[in-house]
């Protein structure tokens, strides 16, 4: 039987719910129906709006899908200029204030505690300047995600640019695609490093030579069904077919009609490709997208690049695209820092300045949530560097700094189980405060997800943390899995999850713990992962014991049991939501 | 009116009559529950698996952990709350903490109801 959410898409989904969107928009809050909010929620989705948790009643996460990450000259002071008018809650976050912008894992944008009120203002505002929010969250194609300098890069065979965009002018608003399954993820990759992380994603174009007609020609290996969500993490898969670049769109159709097909609609929680991939395998999964939803013979996989990934593959790699690096052109492309991906809105207007004046105006985002000014003048990078803004956002992090991802958590997501960006900022300053970085170590991955469904990718990284609980004297506290070892490169590999539920407030003690015994009992120049990899799951648990140190940590409490961890009053009867267009609370509503 | 329940946001909520409800990420003490060894499972739930209504109790399935033991798994039926008004609708979500005894019969019984 199809569930409840399919019933909704089949009444009212994709492009016709913006009409409604705005028309509620226009009449306010209290306009949606009581009992129709459920269905309105899960459709708004599709136009990149998630309704935040509960004490954050009315408000909204906006997602801006950039795609490649790409943020064109022109477009960031727009998105500072929104952000700072629509993105102010009620409350300040005490890290970062009281307006900012997150720079996400799949290279887009959230902003939080928007109003429904002011959405056609945002819109407007958005796509003037060619930006928007369509597909950015719900089930259809969502951003497209790339290796973040294509185009700019060295390294490069393709430039994926144009692959990238192609697919997203082709495939968004494109009502063929619109009502999927379940979430459709893809990623282009053109480079030698692999940094498109296609190995995470449902879809991914991996660069490949073929010989054609007796001719060597560049184009792509099509992999399916990765992701990291639940407990149930894949990698993509090569179903055995290469693509050259003019006709990467019409695999991308054949391949999401193809999950629009046979993908689970009556259990969404086995409805991602990656399951029917489980179920089918690749050869079926080839020859079903060959005989119904491709009109050219497909040829099979060509010769990959995958011996020279060095992305997130443990060892020296040009990998996460932090610092200074030449363009093809002479210019350069710098690569910024950002903690936890959230920067404050004043940061953001100095970088859309800085962008227009030292480099083309362009700038770009990572998948490690971070930020790449292009174009920089090849005789401007010193002058560049030294910029006050760049003291707070490196271009040559500290190890622990740079290497620091955290996803929402309890401040605005339903699904948390604790609080992430703001214990993760005090995780990297302690470390660095306290502990030795190993020798030859330059990024250090760790990367906290506040649940299971792995926003923040934790199995790729060195240590892969989850939220949790546990109890600590008899009282519920938050807590960690803590997992070792992964990373992507030639042969990805999930971390192992080797710690449980470690009270948050001794992760730090145990990461100083570990890395003091990974420096004692390395050979050579073994790397982290390589250390972790030849050791069994027995070992790896004596490795290293969690402890309290001198850190502390304010978000001990079952933050997810306030309305907003950091307030004073932070209870959830406190709460100034559901709030109406000027923010002002509104009576509960007597039913 | 008739009780509509179901869950929402990938798992995160159970809805009840188009009411956000009963959250995750709660601590749960079951008791007489053969989802681990420990004789009082502390489960946290991280996910709504299944909801349903017998009459007036909602309940659900959840997918979580005993932090106490470490095992994981899905829960059986378990109420959440009640509709104690049956013409509006309004619901009575039940204190997490207070002891639970999760009901293996309940699927057997479903389908008369
Ligand atoms: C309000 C709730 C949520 C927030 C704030 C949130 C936030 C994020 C962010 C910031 C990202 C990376 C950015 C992007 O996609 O552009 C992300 C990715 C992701 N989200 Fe969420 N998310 C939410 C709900 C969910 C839910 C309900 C799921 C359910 C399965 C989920 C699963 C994922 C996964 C698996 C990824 C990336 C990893 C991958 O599949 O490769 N998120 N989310
Ligand atoms: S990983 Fe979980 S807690 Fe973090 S943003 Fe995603 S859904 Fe929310
Ligand atoms: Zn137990």
């Amino acid at each position: 039987m199809p569930t409840k959410v399919e019933n909704w898409k089949d009444e009212v989904y994709g492009n016709e719910i913006r009409d409604h969107l705005m028309e509620f928009a226009e009449q306010g809050w209290e306009s949606i129906p009581e009992d129709e909010q459920d269905a309105w929620f899960e459709r708004f989705k599709w136009w990149g709006l998630y309704h935040q948790r509960s004490g954050q009643e009315s408000y909204f996460m906006m997602r801006i899908g950039t795609p490649n990450g790409v943020i064109e000259p022109g477009q960031l002071e727009v998105i500072a200029e929104v952000a700072d008018e629509y993105a102010r809650g009620p409350a300040e976050n005490p890290e970062f204030g009281d307006a900012y912008c997150d720079w996400t894992t799949r290279q887009s944008i959230q902003l939080h505690w928007i109003k429904l009120e002011d959405i056609p203002e945002i819109f407007d505002r958005l796509e003037s300047v060619g930006l928007g929010t369509q597909q950015a969250c719900g089930d259809s194609w969502r951003n497209i995600v790339g290796c973040p300098v294509a185009g700019k890069d060295k390294h490069e065979h393709i430039d994926a640019w144009p692959v990238a965009e192609e697919l997203h002018e082709t495939f968004k608003g494109n009502d063929e695609y619109s009502n999927l399954p379940r979430k459709w993820k893809v990623a282009v990759t053109g480079c030698d490093q692999g940094c498109g992380q296609g190995d995470i994603n449902d879809l991914a174009y991996e660069p490949a030579t073929k010989e054609i007609d007796g001719e060597e020609k560049l184009g792509f290996n099509v992999r399916v069904g990765g992701g990291l969500s639940r407990k149930e993490p894949r990698f993509s898969r090569s179903i055995d077919v290469w693509v050259p670049p003019e006709q990467a769109a019409d695999v991308g159709a054949g391949m999401s009609a193809l999950f629009r097909e046979y993908g689970d609609r009556d259990d969404r929680f086995n409805a991602r490709i990656k399951f029917l991939v489980d179920e089918w395998g690749t050869e079926k999964m080839r020859s079903v997208l060959q005989d119904e939803f491709v009109d050219f013979e497909l040829p099979t996989a060509g010769e990959n690049m995958r011996e020279s990934y060095t992305y997130n593959a443990g060892g020296d790699e040009h990998g996460d695209h932090v610092g200074v690096h030449e363009q093809p052109d002479g210019n350069y492309y710098v690569g910024l820092n950002v903690l936890v991906g959230r920067m404050g809105v004043d940061d953001v207007y100095e970088l859309a300045d800085l962008a227009d004046e030292y480099g083309s105006g362009e700038v770009r985002l990572t998948q490690r949530q971070n930020v790449i000014v292009t174009d920089v003048d090849s005789d401007r990078s010193d002058e560049f560097l030294d910029e006050p803004l760049l003291e707070n956002y490196e271009a040559d992090p500290h190890p622990f700094m740079r290497g620091s991802i955290a996803c929402t958590g309890t401040e605005f997501c339903s699904l948390s189980i604790v609080e992430t960006k703001n214990r993760q900022v005090r995780y990297a300053r302690w470390l660095k405060d306290n502990v030795a970085v190993p020798d030859g170590v330059e990024d250090f991955h760790i990367h906290l997800s506040g649940c299971t469904a792995s926003c923040a990718q934790p199995q790729i990284a060195d240590i892969s943390l989850r939220g949790m609980k546990t109890r600590k004297d008899g009282e519920p506290v938050e807590a960690l899995d803590i997992g070792l070892g992964g990373g992507l490169g030639e042969n990805p590999h999930f971390a192992d999850w080797v710690e449980m539920r470690v009270p948050a407030d001794e992760v730090p003690g145990y990461v100083e713990n570990l890395l003091a015994t990974f420096e004692d009992q390395r050979e050579g120049g073994q790397t982290f992962r390589e250390f972790i990899a030849e050791r069994d799951e027995e070992t790896l648990q004596d490795l290293a014991e969690a402890e309290e140190t001198d850190y502390e940590d304010p978000y001990m409490h079952n933050t997810k049991m306030t309305w907003y961890p950091y307030v004073e009053d932070d209870d959830m009867q406190s709460s100034p939501a559901p709030t109406n267009g000027e923010g002002e609370p509104l009576q509960p509503a007597d039913d | 009116m008739t009780t509509d329940v179901h869950q929402l946001d990938d798992g995160a909520w159970v809805s009840v009559n188009d009411s956000r409800e009963v959250n995750v990420s709660n601590l749960w003490l079951l008791a007489r529950s053969d989802f681990c060894g420990c004789e009082l499972t502390d489960f946290l739930a991280e996910g709504f698996v299944d909801v349903s209504v017998d009459h007036p109790n909602i309940e659900a399935r959840m997918a979580g952990r005993c932090i106490a033991c470490g095992t994981e798994g899905v829960t059986d039926w378990l109420q959440v709350g009640r509709v104690i008004d049956p013409e509006s609708g309004e619901f009575c979500a039940i204190d997490p903490e207070s002891v639970h005894f999760p009901d293996k019969r309940r699927r057997l019984a479903r389908p008369q109801k």
